[in-house]
């Protein structure tokens, strides 16, 4: 009976769910970060007025829009071609969920020819895991990361696992940026007393959840960056004892990460675009990286009370050559080797994405099948249209019953990309197993407009830094950081943390070099394949990066001439990280095969040491005096065996 | 007795005539060192394994803002640093000079008192009538303190360390300047120097008992339990030698405002964490140990350091120079960090036993061995960093072989000394029962 009731207690919330789903289509929601400033494109004033600005206003505007900013200032365009699509009536949702999750997968067809997916879940939660009183009833949201964030008591936590780097040159800016390897971060409630054994349990918690190898984080890898990784959610603790940062670089991503992080979504794999999400072709790929960040978040846009955030992403590049046989023509099923039938049931929104931007006439590709609708979001600095596909929608799947977006070019070469503004590279210099040097480069791409970026590096202490000779250099002249912060390294105990805010000069690249020596380690501290080398984390790269935007002065589009004279139009700048490649760095080993050898060798001299001065500390100098012969000698011990007097 | 009798008298035209070559010599030395300071090598030299050691690598210790990762400097010594970083050349020079003029006037001094203590013996007849070709003369003892001063200024390893900017030469003029105090006899100068080279690098520790001894002998007091003036001087000498150290230690704490400097450089001397190459026997020994034995070899290899130095003291009580060079060597062969630099300050010695050259069994043999090493070090050094066609095994073959060498040479001379005092004793050729020519055998 309860379960009667139950499902129709689900049938009524799935109902109201597609309504306020369907309402929500026709006033396109829009989710706005900071209705404060950003200014938004007039361009289809009927949907304007009805938008629905949700605005969440964030502590750390800068950072926390980071993410949420691609969905900035989206503005829908009904196309004129199918004038009738979902005139629902504007009726507001019965009640407010205490819960709720959208899935969306947006696909954007890049440069190089290889083709860009990612996907983002978005579970919000108004519950409150920190107060005493235990969250026992989970719907939505995983049970298992739940209880672990209540008993940790974590404030915001980000997770990723990658395989394989981003190529910015060619691919462009990530939607959501991460190193290859595995990336912890977390921020620990201000309540927490002792940090580091929260952080130690937390990891091998995770560890356990994700399947991978976070417990191999401990002090040696763990830092605290004093100004790279502030909170991106609310909350205006800012204290870096509370943050803890971790990069695994040799961590290697496949199937058995996936899996356990598919059961957190509310639908699992079964329906939804994570039916999509099969793992022989996601690691297929040049590129894979799943991620989970979870924040609080404002619910409302007056910000009286916030709701829990969890968002799990995962972004694949899929290789013209490898997976597409170099033929410029990708459909989800070539993708996949799935196709999308439903929405996830639980969702309040599910949409699939084509960034169609380079493609306003269709003449670079051809898009089957056709969506009505289009969507613009400024995505890191950029103005993108979107075509959307609304999977809560029937029409969307047709005929078939399921959709199958193809992408079919026409011309053989796409246009120009657009040089992402900052990007940048690291590599060892020098010979030997002795020393080196670390060299990173970072480019400074807009014509005329300086930036500050931190810097952020962690080594490991088997790397020594010779931190002295720290040089930074842009355009042949010196470029003196303005703020430094670096934490020496122990040995076996914790990593070197250098921090510092550079200025790049416009059109610019600038190198930080630092030398270094390479120590011999014990031989148990090797890894099992000593000679491939040891990971060098990526450095992180975090900055304000002026909008290509306003950057974007002979602008073709049609606009009123009044909002155009000053240039930093919809956003000044935005917020963005880079990445650069970890490193790979050779140390001098011992013979494996030589402890007992050694330990012979060494412990010989030394005995050679002690008994020749023994042997002078202990003897005197006596004269030699014959010894008798042997006849002689065996004489005497019978002659003392019967007691006679010896010769 | 037809000798003689004045022996190299203080006179100050003979201090004069000595004066000259010291200074020609330092000039020497100097202009070596500048030269090589100024040359391409200097960037090279401070990259030597062999030469710096983490404890006293200058670009560790001088980095632009000291970190207290790589403090395994002293703080005093980066203190001291922090005035005269802009004229670190100079002071490494006039370290070396300042060492290589306290050993030539403590050896001087020192040869005076055993001339003295020579002619006494004479005089009192207890030497064999046979000995005679063992007593020592003025002209031959003449020009030691030189060469003494020589050994040590002109002394590539010297050399090389200076222009490594290793504090190596630093702890080694501290020695010397210790080792000249308790040759006068100022027993607090003596206990302050030696406080501050044990605050350096604690097993100078060792050299405590030989200048106990030699300040006793100069006073003359016997050593004697029951005495109540032994034991006063004792006291006396250990008080300063601690209150020194502890007032060292405080400054330290005043200068950082934490105990940290404590683990970081004493820890770190004792504990091995840091296993770069070098010339001693720990680094590769340590690398390659079982974790659960790491413990138990690492107390018996630091014990073996200071192991000698209470049997030495008996055997070599009346003898207190040279268990100082004895220990000095010991230090330098089996510390934790050793380097070219401390086995230069033993090597300064050596002019000093002269006279042993005949009871010397296998001098040559150590020296080409010494000489040949120090050649492949950086040859196979290059093939295993640089040119990856040999592995640690090579360095650390040579590491050892350096390390006999080193061995012989020091029991060689150890055994030469006992030798000579037992002939002086027994006489010079001595016979068997049956009046044929015996041969000294230890038992």
């Amino acid at each position: 009976m309860a379960a009667h009731r139950c499902n129709i207690f689900m049938l009524v919330f799935v109902l109201c769910g597609l309504t306020y789903v369907f309402v929500r289509a026709d006033i396109e929601d829009t989710n706005h970060v900071k209705d404060a400033e950003s200014v938004a494109v007039d361009i289809a004033p009927k949907a304007n007025i009805g938008a629905s600005l949700r605005s969440t206003k964030t502590e750390d505007q800068t950072q926390a829009a980071e993410e949420e900013r691609q969905w900035e200032a989206t503005e829908v365009k009904e196309a004129d071609r199918v004038p009738d699509t979902m005139q629902t009536p504007d009726v507001p949702p019965l009640t407010p969920a205490k819960d709720q999750f959208q899935e969306e997968l947006v696909i954007r067809p890049l440069h190089s020819g290889d083709i860009y997916a990612s996907f983002q879940f978005r579970t919000m939660w108004d519950t409150d895991f920190l107060r005493g009183s235990k969250v026992s009833h989970y719907r939505l949201f995983p049970k298992s990361l739940g209880q672990v964030i209540s008993k940790f008591s974590v404030r915001e936590l980000h997770i990723s696992f990658t395989q394989g780097y981003w190529r910015t040159m060619q691919w462009g800016q990530p939607f959501l940026p991460s190193p290859p390897g595995a990336e912890l971060w977390v921020w620990f409630q201000d309540t927490v007393t002792d940090v580091d054994g929260a952080w130690k349990e937390l990891t091998n918690v995770l560890s356990g959840i994700f399947c991978a190898s976070l417990n191999f984080i401990d002090s040696t890898n763990t830092v605290q960056p004093s100004a790279s990784f502030k909170p991106l959610g609310l909350g205006n603790v800012t204290d870096q004892r509370f943050l803890r940062y971790a990069v695994l670089p040799r961590e290697i991503v496949c199937t058995e990460n996936l899996t356990p992080w598919k059961k957190l979504l509310p639908c699992g794999s079964k329906a939804g675009l994570a039916v999509l999400m099969k793992s022989e072709k996601l690691f297929h790929s040049s590129f894979h990286s799943q991620a989970l960040h979870f924040r609080p978040v404002c619910q409302d846009w007056k910000c009286k009370s916030t709701v829990w955030e969890l968002r799990q992403t995962l972004n694949v590049v899929f290789d013209l050559h490898t997976s597409g046989q170099g033929k410029r023509e990708w459909s989800l099923f070539k993708m996949f080797s799935r196709t999308v039938t439903e929405a996830c049931p639980l969702a309040s929104s599910s949409k699939v994405y084509v960034d169609v931007t380079d493609n306003p006439q269709g003449e670079l590709f051809e898009l089957s099948p056709t969506t009505p609708l289009l969507s613009q979001a400024v995505v890191l600095g950029d103005r993108r249209t979107y075509s959307v596909y609304d999977l809560t929608n029937q029409a969307t799947f047709g005929q078939t019953r399921s959709l199958n977006m193809l992408l079919r070019w026409r011309a053989a070469e796409s246009g120009d990309m657009l040089r992402p503004l900052l990007h940048g590279e690291r590599y060892v210099a020098g010979y030997g197993l002795q020393t080196g040097e670390i060299h990173t480069l970072m480019y400074n791409n807009h014509p005329y407009r300086a930036f500050p970026v931190l810097l952020l590096d962690t080594v490991p202490w088997y790397l020594r830094l010779y931190i002295h000779t720290l040089t930074v250099t842009s355009k042949g002249r010196d470029n003196k950081p303005s703020y430094i912060h670096y934490q020496p390294s122990k040995d076996r105990l914790r990593p070197h943390l250098l921090e510092m805010l550079v200025q790049l000069p416009p059109n610019s690249v600038t190198e930080v070099t630092m030398q270094f020596e390479r120590a011999l380690l014990k031989w148990t501290e090797y890894t099992p394949d000593p000679n491939h080398g040891f990971y060098v984390g990526s450095s992180v790269i975090s900055a304000l990066v002026p909008s290509v935007v306003a950057m974007d002065t002979n602008s073709t589009r049609e606009c009123p001439l009044f909002s155009s004279f000053f240039p930093c139009k919809e956003e000044s700048s935005y917020f963005m990280r880079v990445y650069t490649e970890p490193l790979l760095v050779n140390l001098p080993t011992p013979d494996f095969s030589m402890p007992y050898n050694v330990i012979c060798l060494t412990c010989t001299v030394v005995a050679v040491g002690y008994g020749s001065l023994y042997n002078l500390l202990t003897r005197t100098f006596q004269v030699e005096e014959p010894s008798p012969g042997l006849a002689k000698r065996l004489a005497n011990i019978i002659r003392r065996l019967r007691g006679v007097p010896l010769l | 007795k037809h000798w003689s009798p004045h022996g190299p008298s203080p006179c100050p035209d003979e201090l004069r005539l000595m004066a000259a070559p010291l200074t020609l010599l330092l000039i020497v030395a100097v202009t070596i060192r500048a030269v090589l300071f100024r040359s391409s090598l200097a960037e090279l030299i401070p990259e030597r394994v062999e030469v710096v050691s983490p404890l006293n690598a200058w670009k560790r210790g001088s980095g632009i803002i000291m970190m207290s990762s790589y403090l395994f400097q002293t703080p005093l010594i980066i203190y001291f640093f922090h005035f005269v970083i802009d004229y670190a050349e100079i002071v490494f020079m006039m370290a070396d000079a300042l060492t290589a003029v306290a050993l030539y006037l403590a050896v001087k001094d020192y040869n005076k008192t055993v001339f003295r203590k020579q002619k006494y013996a004479l005089e009192a007849e207890r030497y064999p009538l046979d000995c005679l070709e063992l007593i020592r003369t003025p002209k031959e003892m003449y020009y030691i303190p030189l060469k003494v001063a020589m050994f040590y200024l002109l002394n590539p390893f010297t050399i090389l360390s200076c222009v490594a900017k290793s504090t190596c030469g630093l702890n080694n003029a501290v020695i010397a300047l210790f080792i000249l105090c308790t040759v006068k006899g100022s027993s607090l100068m003596s206990a302050i120097f030696l406080a501050l080279a044990t605050y350096q690098s604690i097993y100078p520790l060792t050299l405590f008992a030989p200048a106990l001894l030699y300040l006793l002998q100069r006073l003359y007091i016997p050593v004697n339990w029951q005495r109540s003036s032994f034991w006063l001087f004792t006291t006396q000498y250990t008080f300063m030698y601690l209150g020194s150290l502890c007032v060292m230690v405080c400054l330290s704490f005043f200068l950082l405002s934490s105990w940290d400097f404590l683990s970081s450089v004493y820890g770190f001397i004792l504990s091995v964490p840091d296993l770069t190459p070098n010339i001693g026997l720990f680094w590769y020994f340590f690398a390659e140990m079982f974790e659960h034995f790491r413990l138990f070899f690492i107390c018996v290899f630091q014990i073996n350091v200071f192991f000698y130095t209470i049997p030495l003291s008996i055997k070599l009580k009346e003898h207190p120079i040279f268990l100082i060079f004895m220990q000095i060597a010991i230090i330098s062969i089996f510390k934790s960090y050793p380097t070219v630099g401390d086995i230069a300050l033993y090597m300064a010695f050596l002019p000093a036993w002269n006279h042993l050259y005949r009871f010397l069994r296998n001098i040559f043999l150590v020296s080409v061995v010494l000489l040949a090493c120090s050649a492949l070090f950086p040859v196979l050094w290059h093939l295993w960093i640089y040119a990856g066609s040999a592995n640690s095994n090579f360095y650390y073959a040579i590491t050892l072989l350096f390390n006999v060498a080193q061995i012989l040479l020091v029991s060689d001379y150890f055994y030469a000394y006992l030798r000579r005092e037992h002939h002086l004793t027994h006489g010079l050729y001595l016979k068997r029962k049956d009046g044929s020519e015996a041969t000294l055998v230890l038992k």
